[in-house]
């Protein structure tokens, strides 16, 4: 076995990488639970706290580059730096839309009568859970796992669709919430993104392994309605 | 790929030292207009299959051929074949820069008049030295001693020398191992110019110099009990990003060999 320095580096780069993967998955469950309970301290923090997932991001990013510079990385290994490229970048956009939901928290303050809806917290829940499952796969190198955390996109987007829906409804009801409403609807834009993000991290645990780039879904086209 | 996109193809090929195996049993298509790199770790064979493409291992007494060497169909063992004939249908490119401690000038010459060339000599020269990019810089010297120039320029004459005598296929056995980075870049540019009218097979134990030059790549490997079998073969975009055997990705990324 040759190469020991080089796969030490891998090892440490993609446990980097992992811990990146948990901070933004902290900075997710803050950023809800600043929103359910309207807790502006935490919201706060989560703001705050994305300049560390930010600056990793870049220090990952720096590592890469140094090992593709001084290795010559070829297959195996330059698909492994290639995704760590790529999925520290997917991290820190999503540590942006947990900052996005921390800084709507702040906006719509602490004595809003308007209750968040639930459905938002259930979305956050799924996208953690695939982000979650995301990593897992690339640790484990786990295919089935990746393919998993594609086919639960499906089921944030229709959350997304119904929690729109709601909040639509909500607003023509009651036009004193309009204003809350609006910052709802960009929460729940954050985190149907936050689930589109962790399928672009199962797809390239899916390039990591087989090589292949990018996993046909064909696309959703909207019926019209008579 | 039809038949006819493969200027040489091997099947079945296997060569002996005595009794000693170096390449068995390979079937490899070579493609026409494109560089093929030949890889592997040392002593598997690759210089020796190679060779086999112009019948260099002729000039090796304890060497044995077995299976076949199609030349665009034609089998270049066969009875009726003169391989000396074969040599300036197939050229070679060395490891170590060799011209002949004549000028510029004469070293280009030398395989044409060798021939009988009665032509315009000095066309030849010059058609080979700008073929071989490096006119430019010898032109007013062709009188020179080829030693006089660097390693570099050697190595572009070689080429220009095996040019001149107007070949379909220019064999390299790892023509820029003893070139500075910067000529060894300058080599590998003018693989791909001359890729476009010449089929060109290189053995090198660059994997960079593969991945960067060669559009098609054949890993060779060599086992306790086996030498000189090919393991994997294909494009080299695909060997190098996303290789089909496993050995071929160990040796690729460095991890035997």
């Amino acid at each position: 076995m040759v190469r020991a320095d080089f796969d030490r580096s891998l090892e440490e780069l993609e446990a980097e990488l992992v811990g990146l993967g948990e901070m933004v998955e902290k900075a997710i469950i803050k950023s809800m639970d600043a929103l359910e309970r309207r807790d502006l301290a935490v919201a706060y923090e989560v703001v705050a706290e994305d300049d560390l997932i930010d600056a990793k991001r870049f220090e990952l990013e720096e590592k890469c580059i140094d090992l593709i510079a001084t290795q010559q990385p070829l297959a195996i290994d330059l698909r492994t730096l290639l995704a760590v490229l790529h999925i520290a970048v997917e991290l820190e956009r999503m540590g942006d839309y947990a900052e996005g939901i921390g800084k709507i928290c702040m906006i719509i303050g602490d004595d809003e009568p308007v209750e968040t809806p639930k459905q938002l917290g259930q979305m956050a829940q799924m996208g953690v859970s695939m982000l979650r499952r995301s990593m897992k796969s690339l640790k484990d190198r786990d295919t089935a796992l990746a393919n998993e955390v594609w086919d639960s996109d499906d089921e944030v987007d229709a959350l997304y669709a119904n929690v729109c829906h709601q909040i639509f409804v909500e607003m023509g009801q009651d036009p004193k919430t309009i204003e809350a409403a609006t910052h709802f609807l960009w929460a729940a834009h954050d985190l149907e993104r936050i689930a589109d993000r962790a399928t672009n991290i199962a797809e390239r645990v899916i390039f990591v392994v087989t090589g292949r780039i990018g996993r046909y879904k064909p696309p959703d086209v909207p019926k019209v309605v008579e | 790929m039809l038949d006819q996109d493969f200027i040489l193809q091997t099947r079945g090929l296997s060569v002996y030292y005595d009794s000693k195996i170096a390449v068995t049993d390979v079937n490899l298509n070579v493609a026409r207009n494109r560089i093929t790199s030949i890889i592997g770790p040392s002593g598997c064979g690759k210089s020796t299959l190679l060779r086999c493409f112009n019948r260099m291992n002729d000039l090796i007494p304890s060497a044995r051929v077995e299976g076949q060497v199609l030349f665009d169909g034609l089998d270049l063992y066969g009875p009726d074949v003169d391989p000396t004939e074969i040599r300036y249908e197939i050229g070679m490119v060395f490891q170590r820069p060799n011209p002949f401690p004549k000028s510029i000038y004469d070293n280009v010459a030398f395989g044409p008049r060798i021939n009988g060339f009665k032509g315009d000599m000095d066309e030849v020269v010059e058609r080979s030295l700008v073929r071989a990019a490096l006119w430019d810089e010898v032109k007013d010297r062709l009188k020179a001693s080829a030693l006089s120039l660097s390693g570099g320029q050697q190595q572009r004459l070689c080429i220009a020398r095996a040019l001149a005598v107007e070949p379909r296929v220019i064999l390299m056995d790892e023509p820029c191992s003893a070139l500075d980075p910067f000529a060894t870049l300058a080599i590998e540019e003018l693989m791909r110019e001359l890729s476009e009218d010449y089929s060109i097979i290189i053995v090198t134990h660059n994997m960079q110099q593969a991945a960067r030059v060669s559009h098609y790549t054949a890993f060779l490997m060599l086992e306790e009990t086996r030498v000189g079998f090919l393991v994997e073969f294909g494009e080299s975009r695909k060997i190098f990003t996303n290789p089909e055997d496993e050995r071929t990705e160990a040796y690729i990324t460095g991890r035997f060999g």
